[in-house]
C-alpha cells in the first residue's frame, strides 16, 4: 500500500463523513465531524497502518462559531506518510472523545488542550491538569485570556498575580506612543 | 649538667605572633563570610553557569562557597539561578524557610530578579517579591564571573553587618548591664 491508495481508501470508506480534504505540500488535510472521530482515528490505525500520532493542537477561533478547533497530527511509519484531521468543537458541548487508547500517547496531549483551553475529552482515564496546578480557575490560552494574566489564589499551593507590562514583551507596534499602547497584546481583550 | 624547669607563666612566647585582638563582629563575618554554602536553587539555564561557577575553570571554591548542600538545613546562602513559575515559588518559599540563620539569597538572572523576558501568567515577577534578596545579578545567563563578583558583593555585604547586636541582642544587652 502507498500513501495514495490509503488515502484513497480512506475517501471511499468514510465518503459521507469527509466535510473537506485539502492538500498542501503532499500532506493531506481532512476536515471530519466530531462524533465521527473515533471510528476514523480506528481505521487510520489498523487499516491504513497510520500507527504514530505526532500531536494533537487545539485552536481558539474566538468571535467564531463554532469556536474551538482541534487538530490531530498523524503519520504512518510503513508508509511515511502524513495526515491531518481537524474537527470543530463548539464552546457550549466543549468536549470531544478521547483517542487515548487508540494512541496512548495521546492521554498527555489531551490533558494539555484540556489545561490551557478547556476542552474536555470523554471517556478520558486521568482528565486533570498538567501544566497547571489544580484548582487553577483559568484556561490562559484562550483568547479572551489577558497576556498579563489574572489573579488567583490558591492556599499553600500557588498565587498568581497580574504581570506588568510596561515596556511591553516585545511584539510592539513601531511609534512614539507610550509603551502600553504600542503593545498589542498587552491591552485587556474588548469584550 | 643543668635541669632545665618549665614553670607555667601568663606570657608564652610560643604563642607570641599567632594571637590577634579584633572585634567579635569583625571575626565572625570573617568566617561567616569565607564559608558560605550555597543552596543551588536551579531552576533554569542559570543553573548551569552555575554548575560552571562551582567547577575547576571558575572554582567558586576560592571563596569557600564550594560547598553545594541539596539539604535546607546546611545552607547559608540560596542562589536562585533561574525562572521562577508560580507553581514552583512557594516551594522556593519552603525551602528558604528551612534554611538555619543567618541566611542570605542571591537572585541570579534577569528571572529571578524580575521575571526577565517571561511576562507571562505563569512567572512569578521576580523571587523578591517572596524572598528577601541581597544581592541581584544581571545577565541572562550571567557568566559565572559575574556570580563570583555577586558572591564577592554578598561577602562585603556580610563583612560589613552588626552580627551580634541583630542576631544576639539578648548577650549584648547582659554584657552591657555587666560593663555598666
Amino acid at each position: 500500500m502507498t500513501g495514495h491508495e490509503a488515502l484513497d481508501s480512506l475517501d471511499k470508506s468514510f465518503k459521507g463523513k469527509i466535510q473537506s480534504k485539502t492538500e498542501f505540500r503532499a500532506e493531506t488535510t481532512y476536515a471530519i465531524a466530531a462524533s465521527d472521530l473515533r471510528e476514523i482515528a480506528k481505521f487510520c490505525r489498523d487499516e491504513l497502518s497510520f500507527n504514530y500520532l505526532i500531536d494533537i493542537t487545539s485552536i481558539d477561533n474566538f468571535g467564531e462559531e463554532p469556536r474551538f478547533e482541534i487538530v490531530y497530527e498523524l503519520y504512518s511509519m510503513p508508509l511515511g506518510v502524513h495526515l491531518r484531521l481537524s474537527l470543530k468543537v463548539p464552546e457550549e458541548s466543549g468536549a470531544v472523545d478521547t483517542v487515548s487508547e487508540i494512541w496512548p500517547t495521546a492521554n498527555w496531549h489531551e490533558r494539555e488542550i484540556y489545561d490551557m483551553m478547556g476542552i474536555k475529552f470523554n471517556g478520558h482515564t486521568d482528565l486533570r491538569r498538567i501544566l497547571m496546578w489544580e484548582g487553577y480557575p483559568y484556561f490562559p490560552l484562550r483568547k479572551d485570556f489577558p497576556l498579563e494574566g489574572l489573579p488567583s489564589e490558591m492556599p499553600d499551593v500557588a498565587f498568581t498575580k497580574v504581570t506588568p507590562l510596561e515596556g511591553g514583551p516585545f511584539v510592539t507596534v513601531p511609534s512614539t506612543a507610550t509603551s502600553k499602547e504600542r503593545e498589542p497584546r498587552g491591552r485587556p481583550p474588548q469584550l | 649538667m643543668e635541669t632545665r624547669v618549665t614553670r607555667s607563666t601568663a606570657y608564652d612566647s610560643k604563642i607570641e605572633g599567632n594571637v590577634i585582638f579584633t572585634r567579635f563582629d569583625a571575626a565572625l563575618n570573617w568566617i561567616r563570610k569565607n564559608s558560605l554554602w550555597p543552596m543551588p536553587m536551579g531552576l533554569a539555564c542559570c543553573a548551569i553557569e552555575l554548575m560552571a561557577a562551582a567547577a575547576s575553570r571558575f572554582d567558586i571554591a576560592r571563596f569557600g562557597a564550594e560547598v553545594m548542600r541539596f539539604s535546607p538545613r546546611q545552607c547559608d546562602v540560596m542562589i536562585v539561578a533561574g525562572t521562577v513559575t508560580y507553581k514552583m515559588a512557594l516551594a522556593v518559599k519552603r525551602i528558604y524557610e528551612q534554611m538555619p540563620e543567618p541566611k542570605w539569597v542571591i537572585a541570579m538572572g534577569a528571572c529571578a530578579s524580575t521575571g526577565g523576558m517571561y511576562r507571562s501568567y505563569a512567572v512569578l515577577q521576580g523571587i523578591d517579591q517572596l524572598l528577601p534578596v541581597d544581592v541581584y545579578i544581571s545577565g541572562c545567563p550571567p557568566r559565572p564571573e559575574a556570580l563570583l563578583a555577586g558572591l564577592m558583593k554578598l561577602q562585603d555585604k556580610i563583612s560589613r553587618e552588626r552580627s551580634l547586636a541583630a542576631q544576639k541582642p539578648m548577650l549584648t544587652e547582659k554584657l552591657e548591664e555587666a560593663l555598666a
